[in-house]
């Protein structure tokens, strides 16, 4: 009998265990939540999303966020213009092109893509982009397109990792079938297996919206920073997270709760994001 | 035609792996003449620089981190794996809940961790602090590779222990766990170069303060990782060099955690 009661409280630790995440998640949307839309509330919802002045300081202050939810936007949309065609045709070069050797390489040095820390990426970033964009482009160098490129690098390993993984899941019937039709190998792959597997690669490139739109620390070290409306894309900008670090260890009362508000907007855009990618893959699973 | 498709493919993946060689080549190059003795000093000043605090920071974050978050997150997977029936709501909601943690920025992490353990529970910036933001980071990364690891595990393996008479938790913990051990682990070692890797949640969490930390919460808490310090170093712009010698430590750590990892999820498909 003794057994029996073990293996029930067992049973219940990890039942608990497994409503940790639940918890957390929910812990998190409160906190954010219950930090920033009160500020939104009393400062105007449409004054804060659309205002196009950030001047935390002037008296009385204006708090408009647009500046850096277009900076957030245009940095995203340039890195998937880049990162998202090279990221998909490695993922296709991994998945039909390659031999078994050179696989055995290719495969962890994208783990280890995946994992090297946002701050080298930045690092590098600041010191070898910067200074040739500064060099061809003139100004400071650090711009929407310099953090473009910094971000579509980054993203590469998330884009190349799914989107491998749906070209390998198609059926093979699909290949036998169009080069028994007369296809070459590289007309099937184009034409028949990148369509297949598109709503995968569809997947992978929501995540890398996700992963542009959420990096912080290696997109203060290049992007410039100005809190004002982008006005050129060899011209500074500042977005939605860097704002956030920048002024968060110095800010107080107003101004703080205007930051964890900004937290709010970059949140809803990931919750957006996240759904989009959960729909997407139910809907292939069934 | 065929042949500029083939040209285009090759030269995208060239490009991908190129880029990788290079950061890494350049980094290395620029940084290992400047690993002077100096900058493993116990002590930090600002004219050493030395990362040898942050680095023992970073490892204390680590193991707190991982001692919180690896039995939770194995945990679950049992829950998920060898626990729920099929349609359970349970498992729906914990996956909707991994899905959505694993797609938030460290950024909200962060800023979570400062609301909710810095402010509200009054741990201030502190290594507690850092390591439960971290731990909810890392979470999904465990569930996930301990319920592929389980999952990998054939059935076979299970109704035998029960036939011969095991109840459910000894058929967990003696026969399915040493089976799925190198998998779970290469997911633990996957977290620990998440944690090795991050900034911005650890930023308002566990502080930038450049000493070691000789206390769990309150003052005397703080301290800063590895990837933190070369963020301040290379931010102030003071200290270039030092900044790419602190990036060559990371880069060799990361190395040496991804090669670990690969090691052992290759052993679980051998093993199979």
């Amino acid at each position: 009998m003794k057994a029996k009661s073990y293996e029930s409280f067992m049973k219940g630790v990890f039942m608990l265990s497994a409503m940790v995440a639940i918890l957390a998640i929910i812990l998190i949307c409160f906190f954010i939540f219950a930090g920033g839309v009160p500020f939104i509330a009393k400062y105007g919802l449409m004054e804060f999303l659309l205002g196009t002045q950030w001047k935390p300081s002037n008296n009385p202050p204006s708090y408009g966020i647009l500046p850096m939810i277009m900076g957030s936007v245009y940095v995203t949309i340039g890195a998937i213009i880049l990162g998202v065609p090279i990221g998909i045709l490695t993922a296709t070069y991994l998945s039909k092109f390659c031999n078994k050797r050179l696989y055995k390489i290719l495969k962890p040095c994208l783990n280890l893509m995946a994992g090297i820390p946002s701050i080298v990426y930045g690092f590098f970033a600041l010191t070898i982009i910067v200074p040739i964009m500064k060099d061809i482009f003139g100004g400071t160098g650090m711009s929407i397109a310099t953090a473009s490129i910094l971000l579509g690098i980054m993203i590469l390993p998330t884009i190349i990792g799914m989107s491998e993984a749906s070209l390998n899941a198609v059926p093979g019937s699909y290949y036998e079938g169009s080069v028994a039709l007369g296809a070459t190998h590289e007309r099937t792959v184009m034409s028949v297996l990148l369509p297949a597997a598109r709503s995968g690669i569809l997947s992978s490139v929501i995540l890398g919206i996700g992963r542009a739109i959420g990096e912080t620390m290696a997109v203060i070290l290049v992007a410039g920073n100005q809190a004002r409306m982008p006005k050129g894309l060899f011209k500074g900008v500042r977005t939605m997270t860097t704002n956030i670090v920048l002024e968060m260890a110095y800010a107080a009362d107003a101004h703080r709760e205007a930051l964890i508000a900004t937290a709010v907007v970059l949140f809803i855009f990931i919750l957006i994001i996240n759904g989009l990618f959960m729909i997407l893959k139910r809907r292939k699973a069934n | 035609m065929s042949k500029a498709t083939r040209f285009i493919i090759k030269f995208s993946a060239f490009l991908t792996f190129g880029i990788l060689l290079f950061i890494i080549a350049y980094i290395l190059l620029r940084g290992v003449p400047y690993l002077k003795p100096s900058l493993f000093e116990f002590k930090y000043t600002s004219d050493n620089v030395s990362m040898l605090p942050s680095i023992i920071t970073t490892v204390l974050l680590i193991l707190l981190t991982l001692v919180v978050a690896t039995p939770i997150g194995v945990f679950t997977g049992f829950y998920l794996v060898e626990y729920a029936k099929k349609g359970n709501k349970l498992v729906e909601i914990v996956r909707i809940a991994t899905e959505t943690l694993s797609g938030i920025p460290s950024i909200v992490f962060g800023l979570f961790g400062m609301l909710f353990f810095v402010i509200r529970l009054g741990f201030q910036y502190s290594l507690l602090a850092g390591a439960l933001t971290a731990a909810i980071m890392v979470l999904p990364l465990i569930i996930r590779s301990t319920e592929e690891a389980l999952l990998s595990v054939d059935d076979s393996l299970r109704e035998a222990s029960f036939g011969l008479g095991a109840g459910k938790l000894r058929t967990i913990f003696l026969i399915v766990l040493p089976v799925a051990m190198p998998g779970i682990l290469s997911g633990v070692i996957l977290a620990t170069g998440r944690v090795v890797g991050e900034t911005a949640a650890l930023m308002f969490t566990l502080g930038t303060a450049s000493k070691i930390p000789n206390a769990l919460l309150h003052s005397g808490a703080s301290g800063r990782t590895l990837a933190l310090h070369m963020y301040m170093l290379s931010s102030e712009g003071m200290h270039v060099n030092e900044s790419y010698a602190t990036g060559v430590v990371l880069l060799v750590i990361v190395l040496l955690i991804n090669g670990l990892s690969t090691f052992l999820s290759n052993k679980l498909t051998k093993g199979r």
